[in-house]
């Protein structure tokens, strides 16, 4: 019996010792007097990190996150409605947002904090304001198609020229954010034939945007739909000059030119929290906008604050004519993406 | 006839109905909706072909693993291949690399792949070890005087096999298989990567796309009944095998069969098959870190996270054999009906995406025991209802190898059956039992969407680090947590094959 014994002897060994690695602070501590501020962050930490940090160093609340993915965790606050212990929801999309609103889990902001973005990238009621805007791009393989070559507008996607060359991601929130926008400049029915005949030009369907990206950059298609930051992140990884994919930007008016935003709302488990108003202050502060210029290579929302310089201002990114609470309607969207057999 | 039905039957049916309680919150959400907006989502031709899809992809999955798995096994344990039984240590491993980082790195060798082949490839690769574990762990067990006999009755040593050391592995073998089958229906990452349309992408996309947790609710349940499929075909297969033995005699260790010259190709096979399983994945990542131009060296983190997952994992696996132990000992030693619905039952969990068992506690948890929300022991909680499948089969093929005659000998001798348990079958049947306890430990340590929902806020896993850079594609930053988690695995690995391969 002692071969058992030596196992089990090796296993507690290992599970204490590690164990004893671990952080254990908020294991440990449940108590919510700790905690002043509980922010559900559907943005990555590596993204995010550094910029709550900046807020608790300039308010000296102490924010605990809870890192995710935006999707859900909306579908964790539906769940946990009043009961939810987090008083913000930091998401990567405004459908997201717009779900917690519509839900009524979030509560109004003040009116002097959610102006100094323009109308357009906040919710009709205040309940949520963009704090990041991201435009929707064409990327190319530059070494399979000439910059002159990339198409001017969505519509020139199901050419033959171009067939099975395509990448989109439709389970993806801001294809579908797109796809909506089409669906209001266009119609519904010239949205669904182009659908259809993209499907038809054998489009390929990929998981993400970054998925897309390394698709192009591989060139395994030649073209794709993506958000413009993607670009950024993957040069931060492999260096720009390794990389055989670049951004273009569709004519004027295109729906494919659509900026979408991240955003943030207070939660009514939230309302009560002093700390919850001054967060959502200090993502549209010169300093946090600021940050997304640089670090994360958004478009800053606030005016005044301007994006890299490599990037087309926001001012002259002229895409459909709309607002995003246009964009509510996401239930269409998915059906007509079912519809036509892509979800 | 009716069944008598014992204590033990009692406390399996217990844990059998707290691993099913994920099933309580789909038939929540379903109820809210209607007849017609449920037969809406079933009528979708989507399900049809999914369903298909996925039925098609979880079979080929688990008849790789179960046609390369006992093989493997047997090389293992069974013969004197160089290496003996290192290899036993490295049989574990594939089950500690997370799916989409195995599919990530394959495209990155690769980019074109896509489809069924990879998808199918990939998955069997990381779902080895379900069936080579408990099969080895038998085959270690087997009492060479089986074998022995035919080949004095005449057998050649392959019809010998076949008729006295087959059906012992037999059940080992479906089992294994059974969870390979049922963690392919809940893949999500490999199946997403490599661009393979499975069931269990639909469910991601209701949530992500529309927010509709009915819908996926709805299709759920489908996978739970797809699920259920794969249990009763188990079930069907294993039945056809009885074993019954007069007395359990004093096995001997096997003699381990010389290869000969033949010991080169076969370890050039499991090199092989090892290699595509782990090394390549561990070698791309290297490369990948090499390549990057914002790897950071950062062993704070790396430190606080693999003392969060062992702790986490821990849990887990405590309360998952706590569940495990009646279920596994109630199926090897009863075969009514009730035992029957039991471990059936138990198995239905292991199939369900981790977000939908992790919203289902986010509900249960915050109706039932919000003190205990986004705690650790919610976590583990969690951990056991997805996992605690994995560990049945090995407690159960490893408690029947217990010959009834010596538990019988204890009890006559005065000592109650939870005593008889401990001191007899317990000891007997350890390998089986750690092997249980590994596979859960081990595919708690990679789990992911449940860890999100229901950590304690600010409690970071190595799953959990390693998907906060995997989202920004920065896989050079993601790869120490991938390399943690296989040398992680590794230790339980050893407390197993220390005793895997040698009886005590």
């Amino acid at each position: 019996m002692n071969k058992v014994g030596g196992a089990v002897a090796v296993l507690a060994v290992a599970v204490l010792g590690l164990s004893a690695c671990g952080s254990g602070e908020p294991a440990t501590d449940q108590s919510a007097e700790a905690a002043e501020l509980v922010v559900y962050s559907g943005r990555s930490e590596e993204l995010v990190g550094p910029l709550i940090e900046q807020f608790e160093a300039a308010s000296g609340v102490q924010a605990e996150v809870r890192y995710g993915d935006t999707a859900e965790l909306a579908a964790q606050l539906l769940e946990e409605g009043d009961n939810s212990p987090a008083d913000i929801f930091f998401a990567q999309d405004a459908g997201a947002l717009q779900v917690i609103e519509d839900e009524g889990l979030a509560t109004s902001l003040p009116a002097d904090v959610v102006k100094k973005v323009p109308a357009n990238f906040r919710s009709a009621d205040d309940q949520w304001v963009g704090t990041s805007g991201r435009a929707r791009v064409i990327v190319y393989n530059t070494d399979l198609v000439p910059a002159e070559e990339v198409p001017d507008t969505v519509f020139e996607l199901v050419d033959p020229r171009w067939k099975g060359q395509v990448g989109i991601a439709p389970t993806n929130a801001s294809f579908q954010a797109f796809v909506t926008a089409m669906r209001v400049s266009v119609g519904e029915e010239r949205t669904k034939q182009w659908l259809e005949e993209l499907i038809a030009n054998d489009v390929q369907t990929f998981e993400n945007n970054l998925a897309i990206l390394d698709a192009v950059n591989a060139g395994t298609v030649e073209l794709g739909l993506a958000n413009h930051y993607y670009l950024f992140e993957k040069a931060a990884e492999v260096g720009a000059e390794n990389l055989a994919v670049r951004n273009a930007a569709f004519q004027s008016g295109d729906p494919g030119n659509l900026v979408n935003v991240a955003g943030a709302a207070v939660l009514t488990s939230g309302a009560d929290n002093a700390a919850s108003e001054q967060f959502v202050d200090f993502l549209l502060s010169d300093e946090a906008q600021e940050y997304f210029a640089e670090e994360t290579s958004e478009y800053p929302l606030v005016e005044g604050i301007a994006a890299r310089e490599d990037l087309p201002p926001l001012s002259q990114i002229d895409g459909p004519d709309l607002t995003l609470d246009q964009l509510a309607d996401l239930r269409g969207t998915h059906d007509l993406l079912i519809q036509v057999g892509l979800l | 006839m009716r069944t008598r039905l014992t204590p033990l039957h009692l406390l399996a049916a217990c844990a059998a109905l707290v691993s099913v309680t994920p099933l309580l919150y789909l038939f929540v959400r379903t109820g809210s909706a209607g007849w017609a907006d449920i037969w809406q989502i079933l009528a979708r031709p989507r399900t049809l072909e999914l369903s298909v899809a996925s039925l098609g992809l979880a079979a080929a999955v688990a008849g790789t693993c179960i046609a390369l798995g006992v093989p493997l096994a047997w090389l293992l344990t069974r013969t004197a291949i160089p290496g003996g039984r290192l290899w036993l240590i490295v049989a574990a491993l594939p089950l500690a690399v997370p799916s989409y980082v195995a599919a990530y790195t394959w495209l990155a060798a690769f980019p074109w792949l896509q489809g069924f082949a990879p998808a199918w490839a990939v998955l069997s690769l990381v779902s080895l070890p379900y069936v080579v574990l408990p099969v080895a762990a038998v085959l270690s067990q087997v009492d060479p005087a089986f074998d022995e006999v035919a080949r004095t009755l005449g057998d050649g040593p392959l019809r010998s096999f076949r008729r006295t050391t087959a059906p012992l592995l037999w059940p080992a073998a479906a089992a294994g298989g059974l969870l390979s089958a049922l963690y392919t229906l809940s893949d999500f990452g490999a199946v997403s990567l490599l661009r393979f349309d499975t069931f269990t992408r639909v469910i991601y996309t209701s949530y992500r796309a529309a927010f509709d947790r009915t819908s996926a609710a709805v299709l759920s349940l489908v996978l739970v009944l797809l699920a259920l499929l794969f249990v009763v075909l188990e079930r069907a297969m294993r039945s056809r095998h009885q074993q019954w033995r007069v007395g359990s005699g004093a096995a001997r260790r096997a003699e381990r069969v010389p290869l000969g010259p033949w010991r080169w190709p076969a370890l050039l096979g499991v090199v092989g098959l090892f290699g595509l399983a782990v090394g390549f994945p561990m070698v791309v990542l290297v490369r990948l870190m090499v390549q990057s131009q914002r790897f950071e060296a950062d062993p704070g983190s790396w430190l606080a996270a693999t003392g969060n997952t062992v702790q986490a994992a821990g849990i887990g696996a405590v309360f998952a054999m706590l569940l495990a132990l009646p279920i596994g000992v109630l199926a090897a030693r009863h075969t009514d009906r009730v035992a029957k619905g039991v471990e059936s039952a138990a198995f239905v969990s292991h199939a369900l995406p981790g977000v939908v068992v992790g919203l289902s506690l986010v509900y249960l948890g915050l109706t039932v025991a919000p003190a205990l929300y986004q705690t650790l022991a919610m976590l583990g909680f969690a951990y056991a209802v997805l996992f605690l499948s994995n560990a049945i089969g090995s407690i159960r093929s490893a408690t029947a190898q217990v010959s009834r005659n010596v538990e019988e000998v204890a009890r006559t001798l005065g000592d109650r059956p939870t005593r008889t348990w401990w001191r007899v079958t317990a000891r007997l049947s350890a390998p089986g039992i750690i092997a249980g306890a590994l596979l859960v430990l081990v595919t708690a340590m990679k789990e992911l969407p449940a860890t999100l929902m229901l950590r304690p806020t600010g409690f970071e896993t190595l799953a959990t680090e390693m998907w906060t850079f995997t989202t920004i594609g920065s896989f050079s930053q993601a790869a120490p947590y991938a390399f943690v988690l296989v040398l992680l695995a590794a230790i339980p690995a050893f407390a197993l094959a220390r005793l895997t391969g040698r009886r005590s």
